[in-house]
C-alpha cells in the first residue's frame, strides 16, 4: 500500500519499482502467524528447558536451584553414561550399516543393466513409505518373529535386536537419497575408467563414492539424528530393558520426567542431547561442503 | 560387457536386499490372515475382531483428526512464510530465518518436558490442543524451509507480470505460485501426516485419556495387553499402517518428483 502512494521519481520505470515487492511490514505479516505458533511451541519452550535444566524440582513443589549440577550428573551417573553408550551401538545399526548397505544398493540399482532391475527399484521405494515411526518400529518387529522377541529380553542381544529394526527402517531411505545422487554422475566418468581397465571395485571407489559426498552427508545426519531420537522404538519393544541394557537418552528423558519426579534432570538430558544433535549437524554439514 | 562372475554377484545381493526388505511386511499380512490366537479360522474376520477389541474406531478418529488439522494449518501457514522468505524482504529475515531452521534440529525429547509441565498450568493437557500444536509448530520449521526453496525457484518475471498485471501480492501467491507448485506441495503434505500419524512420544504425554489416545499409541497399549498370539497384533498393525500407505500409494507421484526436484534444488 505505501510505495504506490510514495511519489517516484519519474526515471523509475514500472519494472523496477515491482522488484521493490511489497513494504517490509507487508511481508511480515505473511511471516507473523508460522512465527507466533512456532515461537510459542517450539522455540519458547526450548528456552524454559534450559531454565529447568537448572533447578531441582518434583514436578510439584517448589524448584530449589541447583546450577550445572543436574549437568554434572549427566556425566558421572552411570544409568546417564550408559544410555549414552547406547546410542553409540544404535548409531552402528542405524547409520553406519545402512549407509554401507544403502552405497552398494544405490549403486547397483542405479548403474548395473540387469534384468527385472525395475522391481528392486521399486522395493526400494516401498520401503520409504515411513521412514521413521512407531508403527513402522512395530511392523517390522513383529514382522522379524519369534526370533527378534527372544533376544529382546536377553542381556546381550536386546540392543543388537533392537538395532536391526533400526537398520530395516533406515536402509530404505539412505538408498533412495544415494540414488538420487548416482544417477546425477556423468556416464562418461564410467566410460572412461572401464576404458582404463578398471573393475566394479575400483569404480565404486574412485568414482561413485567421492561424487556422492553431499547425499552422503544428508544421509548420516538424518540417520545419527535418528538413531540419538531413538524413543518409541524402546518405549514398545523393552522400556529399557533388561536392566537397563537399553536405555537411552530418550528413554532416560520420559522416564526421568514423568514418571521419576526428576524434572529438572530430565531437562537437561534432553538439553544435552539437543546440543549433541547440533553439533553432529554442524560437523557433517562442514564434511558435505567440503569439496 | 559385464563378466558373468559380476552379474550374478549383483543378483545376489539385489536378491538378498529384496529378502531383507519384504520379510517382514510378508509375515506381518501373513500373520494378519492367518488361523487366529485360539487356533479358528481367522483370515479376514482378525481385522473387525483386532478393531473391536483394541477399541481402533476411537483412537483412528483421534489421529484423523489430530493428522488433518497439523497437515491443513502447517501446510498453509508455512505456503504463506516462505513466500516472504522465498520472494519478499521481510525485516529481520537473517535472524527469522535460521530460526525457522534450528527447528529442524531441536528434539521434540527436549520440548515436550517444558510443554507438559506449562500446558498444564493453562489446563491444556489431555486436550486435541496440547496434542496438536505442537506437532504444528515442528512442522512448520520443515514447512518454511521446503516452501522457500520452492519459492525461490519460481522466475521473477513470473511474479512481476502478476503485479503488472494489478495481481497483490496474497492473489499472487494463490493463484500463480501455489498451483504449479503441486508437486512440492504433496511432498510436504505426505511427509507432515507421515510425521504427525507416527508422532509417538507428544500424545503419549499429553493425552492421559484413553479417549483421546492416537492410533500408535493404541496400537502400542494393545501390544502390552495382547503378549500371547501374533494374528490379532499383526492384524492391528496393519489397520494402523494403512492410512499412511493409502496417502502414500494416491499422492506417490507427486511424491516422488517433488523429492527428487528438492533434493536436486539449492
Amino acid at each position: 500500500m505505501a510505495d504506490t502512494l510514495v511519489a517516484q521519481p519519474a526515471t523509475t520505470t514500472p519494472a523496477r519499482r515491482g522488484r521493490l515487492g511489497p513494504s517490509p511490514w507487508h511481508a511480515l505479516a505473511y511471516v507473523a502467524p508460522a512465527l507466533v505458533v512456532y515461537a510459542t511451541f517450539v522455540l519458547y519452550p526450548l528456552g524454559r528447558a534450559v531454565h529447568l535444566s537448572l533447578f531441582d524440582w518434583d514436578g510439584l513443589t517448589l524448584a530449589t536451584f541447583v546450577g550445572l549440577g543436574n549437568y554434572v550428573e549427566v556425566l558421572t551417573d552411570a544409568d546417564l553414561r550408559a544410555a549414552f553408550g547406547h546410542t553409540l551401538v544404535l548409531i552402528v545399526f542405524f547409520a553406519l550399516l545402512p549407509t554401507a548397505i544403502g552405497l552398494v544398493l544405490a549403486a547397483l540399482l542405479t548403474r548395473a543393466r540387469l534384468r527385472g532391475l525395475p522391481f528392486f527399484r521399486t522395493v526400494a521405494w516401498r520401503q520409504l513409505y515411513a521412514p521413521d515411526g512407531s508403527v513402522n518400529d512395530l511392523l517390522s518387529l513383529v514382522g522379524l518373529g519369534g526370533l527378534a522377541r527372544a533376544w529382546l529380553g536377553d542381556p546381550t542381544f536386546a540392543l543388537p535386536a533392537v538395532g536391526v529394526v533400526g537398520t530395516w527402517v533406515q536402509t530404505g531411505l539412505v538408498t533412495l537419497l544415494l540414488m538420487a545422487g548416482i544417477s546425477r554422475i556423468p556416464d562418461q566418468l564410467y566410460e572412461a575408467a572401464r576404458l582404463d581397465g578398471a573393475g566394479p571395485v575400483r569404480e565404486f571407489f574412485a568414482i561413485t563414492l567421492p561424487s556422492v559426498r553431499a547425499e552422503l552427508a544428508v544421509a548420516l545426519t538424518l540417520t545419527v539424528i535418528a538413531a540419538l531420537k531413538t524413543f518409541d522404538l524402546i518405549y514398545i519393544t523393552t522400556g529399557g530393558g533388561p536392566g537397563n541394557r537399553t536405555s537411552v537418552p530418550s528413554y532416560e528423558v520420559y522416564n526421568r520426567a514423568f514418571r521419576l519426579g526428576e524434572v529438572g534432570s530430565a531437562a537437561a538430558v534432553g538439553v544435552t542431547l539437543t546440543v549433541i544433535i547440533f553439533v553432529i549437524n554442524l560437523a557433517v554439514a562442514r564434511i558435505g561442503e567440503r569439496r | 560387457m559385464i563378466s558373468r562372475t559380476e552379474r550374478s554377484a549383483n543378483y545376489a545381493i539385489l536378491l538378498l536386499f529384496a529378502g531383507f526388505a519384504l520379510w517382514p511386511i510378508l509375515t506381518i499380512l501373513g500373520g494378519a490372515l492367518g488361523p487366529d490366537d485360539a487356533g479358528g479360522p481367522g483370515g479376514l474376520a482378525n481385522f473387525p475382531a483386532a478393531w473391536t477389541e483394541g477399541r481402533f474406531g476411537g483412537s483412528m478418529l483421534t489421529s484423523i483428526a489430530v493428522s488433518g488439522f497439523v497437515v491443513v494449518v502447517a501446510g498453509v501457514l508455512s505456503i504463506m512464510a516462505g513466500y516472504a522468505f522465498g520472494t519478499m524482504r521481510v525485516p529481520g529475515a537473517a535472524v527469522l530465518f535460521p530460526l525457522f531452521l534450528l527447528g529442524l534440529m531441536v528434539p521434540t525429547e527436549v520440548i515436550v518436558v517444558p510443554l507438559y509441565f506449562d500446558l498444564r498450568t493453562f489446563g491444556l493437557t489431555n486436550t486435541f490442543w496440547g496434542i496438536a500444536l505442537p506437532q504444528v509448530a515442528q512442522s512448520l520449521a520443515f514447512g518454511t524451509f521446503w516452501m522457500r526453496a520452492y519459492f525461490r525457484s519460481r522466475p521473477p518475471s513470473l511474479i512481476e507480470a502478476g503485479r503488472l498485471d494489478g495481481a497483490g501480492s496474497w492473489r499472487i501467491l494463490w493463484q500463480i505460485l501455489v498451483p504449479p507448485g503441486r508437486p512440492a506441495i504433496v511432498t510436504m503434505v505426505v511427509l507432515t501426516f507421515m510425521w504427525t500419524w507416527n508422532e509417538f512420544l507428544i500424545p503419549l504425554v499429553m493425552a492421559t485419556d484413553e479417549g483421546l489416545r492416537t492410533a500408535p499409541l493404541g496400537l502400542a497399549f494393545f501390544q502390552g495387553q495382547h503378549t500371547s498370539g501374533l494374528t490379532l497384533l499383526a492384524a492391528a498393525a496393519v489397520i494402523v499402517a494403512a492410512p499412511v500407505v493409502v496417502v502414500y500409494l494416491f499422492l506417490q507421484r507427486h511424491f516422488i518428483r517433488g523429492m527428487l526436484e528438492g533434493a536436486v534444488r539449492e
